[in-house]
C-alpha cells in the first residue's frame, strides 16, 4: 500500500534573494512498508519528523531524495497528484483549521465535489461517510457548535466520502479532551476493522498506540524504533532515552520488574498488569 | 455566547420565498429596485405597495424585522426629505420663509424620495432574510457565471465568500480571547482619546492577523488534501434547480415590471392631480 525508500526531506530557509541560507533535514533516510489494511501508529517527540512524514503520503511534501509510492504511485509524478490524494486522505491536528463547509453535511460532500461525483452519489457518500463515524444526527448543525471531538470525526467524514485506501491521521487529538480523543481513536480503529482502511496514525500519546498492529518511533527524522506494541513498550528505558511517556501500567510493570517481581515484559493495559499479579499471588 | 451570533440576519422560516432559488430572489430584488425608479405618479407607487406587502405576507417575517434596517438609514432619509423639500421649485408655493420655501412639486418628490428609499431597503431585506448566506453566495456564483468569459474568477470569489462565512465566527471568538489575554497583561482598551484608543487596538491586531494567517494556511492545505484544485470538473452537492414556484415568481416578477412601466406611460399621458 504504501512504501518509502531512503525517503529524504530537507526544509530549506530561503534568504531575501531566495538563496538557501540553511537547511534542516527533516526526514533523513526511511523506508517503509505498509500493508493494506494495517492500523500502523508513528510515535516520536515534538519536532521528530513524523508530521513531515505524514505529509509526503498525501502528497502535499514531496520527498528531497529518495521515493515514496503510494498504492504503487510515485508521489512526484504530477499527473497522478489527485488520485493519491484520493486515494491517501489526511485528517489534520486542528479541528478548526480543516473544516470548509458551514454546514457539517456540505463540508463532508466538499471532497467528493471536488472529484467531480455527480450529485446523487455525493448525498449517498456524505450519509454513509456521516453514518461511519457517529456523526448523522448532527448533519444540519453548524461545525461552530460541535465540540472538538466531534468536529474531528466529522473531518474523518469528510474524508471517508472521498472513498480512500488509507487515511492518515495527523495528531488528530492533541487539542481534544479525553472523551472526544477516545472517541476519535475509536472512530479510527472501527473503520480500520470494519471498512479495512489503513490507517496510520500519528501521536504523543501512548495509550493511543496500544492497540495499532505495527508501531514507529522517530526520532531526529530517523525510524529508531519498530514493532508490535509489546515489543516496543518491552524497551522502557530505550523509549525514556528517547523522551517518550510509557503507557502507566508498563511503566509500573517494568518499575515492579525492577525490584524483582516475575513480571512478563511489555504489559500494555491495567487489566493485564492485574491478570499477572494475581497469578503471582497464587503461585506464591 | 459570541458563538450564536447570527450571520447577515436571516430569519428561519418556511415560506414560499425561503424556499425559492437565491437566484430567484436575487434577480426580483434588481427588478424591484428598477421597478422603484421606473415609477413616476401614485398609480406606481401603490402599484410598488402591494407588491412589497404581498412579498411581506408570502415570506413570514414579522414585519418588525423589515424595519430594523431602516434604522441604518434615517439620517440619509431626513437629509432627502429636507433637502427634497426646501429646494425644490414648483408652480405653487405652500409657504415661505426667507429664502426657505416649500412647494407643491417639493412636497411630492421629498414624499416619493421618501418611500423609495424606505421601499428599497424593506424589498432587500426581504431577501437577505429570507437567504442564507450560502445561498446567496451560490445564487451569486451562478448569476455571475457568463462573467468567467471575460475571465472574472466567479467561483473563487464565491469561495472566499462562503469560507469568509464560515470563519467570521471562529475570529470574532478569537478576538475576544486575545482581548481578555491582553486585558489579563494589562492592557486597556477603554479610556483614552481616539488616538490611544486606536494604538490600543495595535495588541489586539497584530495577534489576531498572525493567527489568521495560520489558519488561512492550514486550511488552504486541508482543501488541497481534499483534492479541491479551484471550480473546474467540480460538481455540486446541491446544485440549483428552477422548479416550477421559481418559474412562476419571474413570471410574476417580470409581470409586475411590465406593469409597472405600462401604469407609468398611461400616467404620463392622464395625469392624476392628487396632490
Amino acid at each position: 500500500m504504501i512504501r518509502a525508500e531512503k525517503l529524504t526531506f530537507d526544509y530549506e530557509r530561503l534568504d531575501e534573494e531566495g538563496r538557501v541560507e540553511s537547511k534542516k533535514r527533516a526526514v533523513d533516510h526511511v523506508d517503509l512498508k505498509i500493508a493494506s489494511g494495517e492500523f500502523i501508529a508513528i510515535l516520536g517527540h515534538n519536532g521528530s519528523g513524523k508530521s513531515t512524514l505524514a505529509k509526503h503520503i498525501n502528497a502535499i511534501l514531496t520527498p528531497t531524495e529518495g521515493t515514496l509510492w503510494v498504492d504503487g504511485m510515485d508521489t512526484k509524478d504530477e499527473e497522478k497528484l489527485w488520485n493519491i490524494r484520493q486515494d491517501a486522505g489526511m485528517v489534520f491536528q486542528n479541528p478548526d483549521n480543516q473544516i470548509i463547509g458551514t454546514v457539517v453535511e456540505e463540508d463532508v460532500g466538499f471532497g467528493p465535489e471536488n472529484l467531480g461525483v455527480p450529485t446523487d452519489e455525493i448525498w449517498e457518500r456524505v450519509e454513509e461517510s456521516l453514518k461511519a463515524v457517529g456523526m448523522l444526527k448532527y448533519r444540519h448543525h453548524s461545525p461552530n457548535r460541535l465540540s472538538g471531538g466531534q468536529k474531528q470525526r466529522v473531518a474523518i467524514a469528510g474524508v471517508m466520502a472521498m472513498h480512500p485506501k488509507c487515511i492518515v491521521l495527523d495528531e488528530p487529538t492533541a487539542m481534544l479532551d479525553p472523551n472526544g480523543r477516545k472517541s476519535v481513536i475509536q472512530t479510527a480503529q472501527k473503520l480500520n476493522r470494519e471498512e479495512g482502511i489503513t490507517i496510520l496514525l500519528i501521536t504523543h500519546y501512548m495509550e493511543e498506540v496500544v492497540e495499532a498492529d505495527h508501531v514507529l518511533v522517530m526520532d531526529d527524522g530517523k525510524v529508531v524504533m519498530q514493532g508490535t506494541p509489546r515489543e516496543i513498550f518491552s524497551q522502557v528505558e530505550e523509549l525514556k532515552r528517547l523522551r517518550l511517556d510509557v503507557p502507566q501500567a508498563t511503566l509500573l510493570a517494568w518499575e515492579l520488574k525492577k525490584k524483582g517481581l516475575p513480571l512478563q515484559d511489555g504489559i500494555l493495559s491495567m487489566e493485564e498488569l492485574v491478570d499477572e499479579l494475581c497469578l503471582l499471588k497464587q503461585k506464591m | 455566547m459570541i458563538r450564536d451570533i447570527t450571520l447577515g440576519q436571516y430569519y428561519p422560516a418556511k415560506s414560499v420565498i425561503h424556499q425559492l432559488d437565491p437566484r430567484v430572489k436575487l434577480m426580483t430584488t434588481i427588478i424591484y429596485v428598477i421597478s422603484l425608479f421606473v415609477a413616476k405618479g401614485i398609480l406606481g407607487y401603490v402599484l410598488a405597495t402591494l407588491f412589497l406587502a404581498m412579498a411581506i405576507r408570502l415570506s413570514k417575517v414579522p414585519f418588525g424585522y423589515m424595519t430594523k434596517g431602516l434604522k441604518a438609514i434615517i439620517m440619509i432619509l431626513m437629509f432627502t426629505v429636507v433637502f427634497n423639500l426646501f429646494l425644490i421649485d414648483g408652480d405653487v408655493v405652500l409657504w415661505r420663509f426667507g429664502f426657505l420655501r416649500i412647494t407643491d412639486q417639493g412636497v411630492k418628490t421629498a414624499v416619493f424620495m421618501a418611500i423609495r428609499l424606505i421601499y428599497l431597503i424593506i424589498g432587500s431585506s426581504i431577501m437577505t432574510l429570507t437567504t442564507t448566506p450560502n445561498d446567496l453566495t451560490d445564487g451569486l456564483e451562478r448569476l455571475l457565471g457568463p462573467l468567467k468569459k471575460i475571465h472574472v474568477p466567479v467561483h473563487e470569489i464565491a469561495m472566499m465568500m462562503s469560507i469568509a462565512l464560515r470563519f467570521i465566527p471562529i475570529l470574532l471568538e478569537e478576538t475576544d480571547k486575545i482581548m481578555k489575554a491582553q486585558i489579563a497583561r494589562g492592557a486597556d482598551f477603554e479610556s483614552g482619546n481616539l488616538i490611544q484608543k486606536a494604538k490600543a487596538m495595535v495588541p489586539l491586531l497584530v495577534p489576531l492577523f498572525i493567527s489568521a494567517f495560520r489558519r488561512a494556511n492550514d486550511l488552504a492545505m486541508a482543501m488541497e488534501a481534499r483534492c479541491y484544485h479551484g471550480g473546474e470538473g467540480r460538481t455540486k452537492m446541491k446544485p440549483l434547480h428552477y422548479e416550477s414556484a421559481d418559474k412562476t415568481a419571474y413570471g410574476v416578477v417580470w409581470g409586475y415590471l411590465l406593469l409597472m412601466i405600462a401604469l407609468t406611460w398611461y400616467e404620463r399621458l392622464h395625469p392624476l392631480i392628487l396632490l
